[in-house]
C-alpha cells in the first residue's frame, strides 16, 4: 500500500495534476479567511468595473498631498484623455470647419489643441452632422478645457448656515498622495460583474462550490456505479440482465439529456447547489457501472477468488476483500473523472439556466451564465468570464492528470 | 476389479462448453468416471484438454453445460451457500498457478486462519491457532514465524504450493483435487512434496485425485489414470494397465514424451 502511494507520487503527471489541484484547494480554503467579505454582496454601483486598484477620491484629498515634479506628466494626462479616434474626429471637425488639412498635424498635441481651443465652436452647424456628433463633440471639448492649463482645481465645500461654497483647498497637477496613507483603497484584481460583485471573492466561492458539487456528484455517481457494477458482474444472471437493461436505458437517454428535464421538473426554487448535485450523480453513474462490471467479471473467475470460495466465505466478503481490493485503484480514477465531469456538468446546466437557485453562493456555472446574459463577452468585460473558463479548465485538466498518472502507476502497460 | 469400493465422486456425461456460436469450445466432453473412496487417481493429458475445466465443475466453482455429478453416490446438491460450504468442507483443492491463487491484498496468516474458521475452530484461544498453524507449516516444511507477517507473494513459487499443501493439512478433507501441485517445484523436491501428499493421504484417509500432463508422475502416484484428451478420457484403468500397455496412441505419444520415465523416478518409496 505504501509502496503504491510511494509510486503514484513518482509519477511526473500525478504531481503536477495533484500541484494543481492542491493549489486550487489551498486558495480555495485561505482566501475568504483573509478577504471576508460576504461573497455576493454587492459593493459597486454600475456594472462590469475593470480590474484594478481603486483609491477613494475623497480620502485621497484629505491625505497628505506631496508635490513630485514629472516631465511628461502633463502629456500622459493629455494622452489619456485624447486617443488616436478622439485626434482623428478633431480633424474631421477642423476640416469641416474650413481648417485647410495640411495646417493640421494629428501627432502634435500642442498645435492640435491650439487649434482646436480657437476654432471650436458648439453653435457651428457642420452639415450632415447628427445630433449624438454634436454631444460627442461637446463632451470631448470639456474634457480637453483646461488641460493645457497649469493651475489647479478648487476643492470647496457648502456652508451649512449661509449656503455658500467655501474653498477648502486646492489640489494643483502637481499634488500626489500615497496610495498607503489612503485609508480606503480597494484592490480589485479581476474587477466587478454585472451586479457589482467583486469577481475574484466571487470566483474563489463558486470553485469551493462547484468543486462540492463535483464532489457530491462523483461520490454518489461512484457510489451506484460501484455497488451496481459489482453486483450484477459478480452474481451474474438474472440480477445481472435487469442491472444491465437499466444500464443501458441510462444509456440510451443521454444523461445530460435526462439531467436537463429533472433539474427542469425540479423547479428553479428547489434547485439549491447540494440538489443539483444529488441529480447529476444520480444520471451520471452508468459508466463507472459498465466498467466496474467488466473488471468483476474477469476477476471473479480468478483463482484467488476461488480459494476464496474454498475457504467459505459468503459472498458479501468475497465482493468487499476479493474483488473490491483489485479495483480500487480503478475506482479511484473514476472518481476523479465523476468528479471533474460533475462540475463541467454543473456549468453546463447553470449556462443553460437550470443551475442551481441564484439567490444563495455562486457557482462557475452560475458566473459563466450571468456573464452570458449581461453580455459580458460582447462587450469585452473578458475579467467576468474568462477568469472562470481558466479556472473550469484548471479543475478539469489537473484531474484528469492525476486520472492518467494513476492509470500509469496502476496499469503497467502503460509506463513509459 | 472395484467391487466392495464405494465411489466418493463420479460423473454421468459430464460436458462443459465455453462460448457460443463459431467461438465455442467444448473444454470436456461427455465424461464418465467413478473415483472410488481410498483410491488414488490422476487424470493426464496434454495442456488444453480440459483437465482444469473438469477439476473446476468437480469443486462446484463452474456449472456443468450437461450431465450430472455423484457426491458420495448422491446427485450432487450445492444450490445454496450454505450446503457449497458443507461440501467445500470434503472437498478441497490445490490450483495449478499458485502465484495467482493468493489474494495479494491478505497475509499469509489469514489464510491458513480462514482453514482454522472453516474446521470450526473459529474461537479458538490464540495459542492454539498458533500452534495449529506452526504444525501445519511444518508439516510441508516451512517455518510459520518465519511467514507469519508476510504476503503470499513474498514467497517463492515452490513455498506458495507448499503453503497451499498446509492448508489442505488443515482443512482435512476427504477429497483433494491437486491440479499441478508440483509445476513450480524442481525435480528433486517434487519427490519430497508427493511424499508429503502421500503421507497426508495415509493420516487424514483422503482421496487424493492428481491432475498432471506429466505421465511419469502419474505412474509414479497412483492407482487409477484417466488419459484426457480433447475433453474425452480415452483410456483409464490401473497405472500398471495403462502406462505398461498403452491402448490408444494418444497414451502412447504421452507416454514417449517421458524418455527416462524408469531413470527419473525412485519407484521403491511407492
Ligand atoms: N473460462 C474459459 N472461457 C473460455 N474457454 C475456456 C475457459 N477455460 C478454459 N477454456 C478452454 O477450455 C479448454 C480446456 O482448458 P483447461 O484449462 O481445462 O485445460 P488444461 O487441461 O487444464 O490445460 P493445462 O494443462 O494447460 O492447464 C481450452 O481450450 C481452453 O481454451
Ligand atoms: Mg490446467
Amino acid at each position: 500500500m505504501k509502496h503504491t502511494i510511494r509510486q503514484v507520487f513518482r509519477s511526473g503527471k500525478f504531481v503536477v495534476g495533484f500541484s494543481i489541484f492542491m493549489g486550487i484547494l489551498l486558495i480555495v480554503t485561505f482566501y475568504p479567511l483573509i478577504i471576508r467579505d460576504a461573497p455576493l454582496k454587492i459593493i459597486g454601483q454600475g456594472t462590469f468595473f475593470a480590474p484594478g486598484i481603486y483609491v477613494n477620491v475623497y480620502d485621497s484629498m484629505g491625505s497628505p498631498h506631496y508635490t513630485i515634479l514629472l516631465d511628461d506628466a502633463a502629456a500622459k494626462r493629455i494622452a489619456d484623455k485624447l486617443d488616436d479616434d478622439d485626434r482623428q474626429a478633431i480633424k474631421e471637425w477642423l476640416v469641416a470647419a474650413g481648417i485647410s488639412e495640411d495646417a493640421i498635424e494629428i501627432e502634435n498635441t500642442e498645435s492640435l489643441l491650439d487649434l482646436w481651443v480657437n476654432n471650436f465652436d458648439p453653435t457651428t452647424r457642420i452639415p450632415g452632422m447628427t445630433n449624438a456628433d454634436r454631444n460627442y463633440y461637446i463632451r470631448l471639448n470639456t474634457a480637453l478645457d483646461g488641460l493645457l492649463s497649469t493651475e489647479g482645481a478648487i476643492v470647496a465645500s457648502v456652508n451649512p448656515e449661509t449656503g455658500a461654497l467655501e474653498e477648502k483647498g486646492v489640489i494643483r497637477q502637481t499634488d500626489y498622495v500615497n496610495v498607503n496613507q489612503v485609508p480606503n483603497v480597494r484592490v480589485l484584481p479581476l474587477g466587478t460583474d454585472n451586479f457589482g460583485r467583486d469577481v475574484l471573492t466571487e470566483l474563489v466561492q463558486a470553485t469551493a462550490v462547484s468543486l462540492r458539487i463535483g464532489i457530491v456528484a462523483g461520490l454518489i455517481a461512484t457510489f451506484i456505479g460501484l455497488v451496481l457494477g459489482l453486483v450484477s458482474g459478480y452474481i451474474g444472471g438474472l440480477v445481472d440482465d435487469v442491472i444491465m437493461f437499466i444500464t443501458n436505458l441510462f444509456i440510451v437517454i443521454p444523461s445530460f439529456v435526462l439531467l436537463i428535464l429533472i433539474s427542469f421538473s425540479i423547479g428553479q426554487e428547489q434547485r439549491g447547489a447540494f440538489t443539483i448535485a444529488v441529480v447529476i450523480g444520480f444520471t451520471s453513474w452508468v459508466w463507472t457501472a459498465r466498467a466496474v462490471r467488466s473488471q468483476v467479471i474477469s476477476l471473479r473467475n480468478r483463482d484467488h477468488v476461488n480459494l476464496s470460495k474454498l475457504s467459505g466465505h459468503s459472498i458479501a466478503h468475497i465482493i468487499a476483500f476479493d474483488i473490491l481490493p483489485y479495483i480500487a485503484s480503478y475506482v479511484v480514477m473514476a472518481l476523479i473523472l465523476q468528479i471533474s465531469s460533475g462540475i463541467l456538468a454543473e456549468a453546463g446546466l447553470s449556462i443553460l439556466g437550470l443551475g442551481p437557485r441564484t439567490t444563495d453562493v455562486p457557482t462557475l456555472g452560475l458566473m459563466m451564465n450571468w456573464a452570458m446574459i449581461y453580455q459580458a463577452h460582447i462587450l469585452g468585460k473578458w475579467w467576468a468570464y474568462f477568469p472562470v473558463i481558466i479556472v473550469i479548465a484548471l479543475i478539469a485538466f489537473s484531474m484528469n492528470l492525476m486520472n492518467t498518472g494513476l492509470d500509469q502507476v496502476f496499469n503497467p502497460a502503460l509506463r513509459d | 476389479m472395484n467391487a466392495g469400493k464405494k465411489p466418493c465422486l463420479s460423473g454421468r456425461g459430464v460436458t462443459k462448453e465455453f462460448g457460443f456460436g463459431r467461438n465455442k469450445t467444448v473444454a470436456v466432453d461427455g465424461v464418465d468416471f467413478d473415483f472410488y473412496e481410498g483410491e488414488i487417481i490422476s487424470i493426464v493429458g496434454e495442456s488444453g484438454s480440459g483437465k482444469t475445466t473438469l477439476a473446476k465443475m468437480l469443486l462446484g466453482l463452474i456449472n456443468a453445460t450437461e450431465g450430472d455429478i455423484f457426491f458420495q453416490g448422491k446427485k450432487r446438491n450445492i444450490g445454496s451457500h450454505r450446503k457449497k460450504k458443507e461440501y467445500w468442507k470434503s472437498i478441497q483443492a490445490i490450483f495449478q498457478d499458485p502465484f495467482s491463487s493468493y489474494n495479494t491484498f491478505n497475509k499469509i496468516d489469514s489464510v491458513l486462519l480462514d482453514c482454522i474458521r472453516m474446521r470450526g475452530g473459529g474461537r479458538l484461544p490464540r495459542e492454539k491457532k498458533i500452534e495449529l498453524m506452526t504444525e501445519a507449516c511444518s508439516f510441508v516444511n516451512l517455518k510459520f514465524e518465519e511467514l507469519t507477517n508476510k504476503y503470499p507473494f513474498e514467497l517463492s513459487g515452490g513455498q506458495q504450493q507448499r503453503l497451499m499443501i498446509a492448508r489442505i493439512f488443515l482443512l482435512k478433507p476427504q477429497i483433494l483435487l491437486a491440479d499441478e501441485p508440483t509445476s513450480m517445484i524442481d525435480a528433486c523436491s517434487r519427490t519430497t512434496i508427493l511424499d508429503t501428499l502421500m503421507q497426508l493421504r495415509d493420516e487424514i484417509g483422503m482421496t487424493p485425485i492428481f491432475i498432471t500432463h506429466d505421465i511419469g508422475l502419474a505412474y509414479y502416484v497412483s492407482d487409477t489414470v484417466y488419459i484426457m484428451e480433447r475433453g474425452k478420457f480415452v483410456e483409464s484403468g490401473t497405472a500398471d494397465q495403462v502406462i505398461l500397455n498403452p491402448k490408444k496412441p494418444y497414451t502412447q505419444r504421452l507416454i514417449n514424451d517421458v524418455p527416462k520415465i524408469y531413470e527419473e523416478w525412485d519407484l521403491s518409496t511407492v
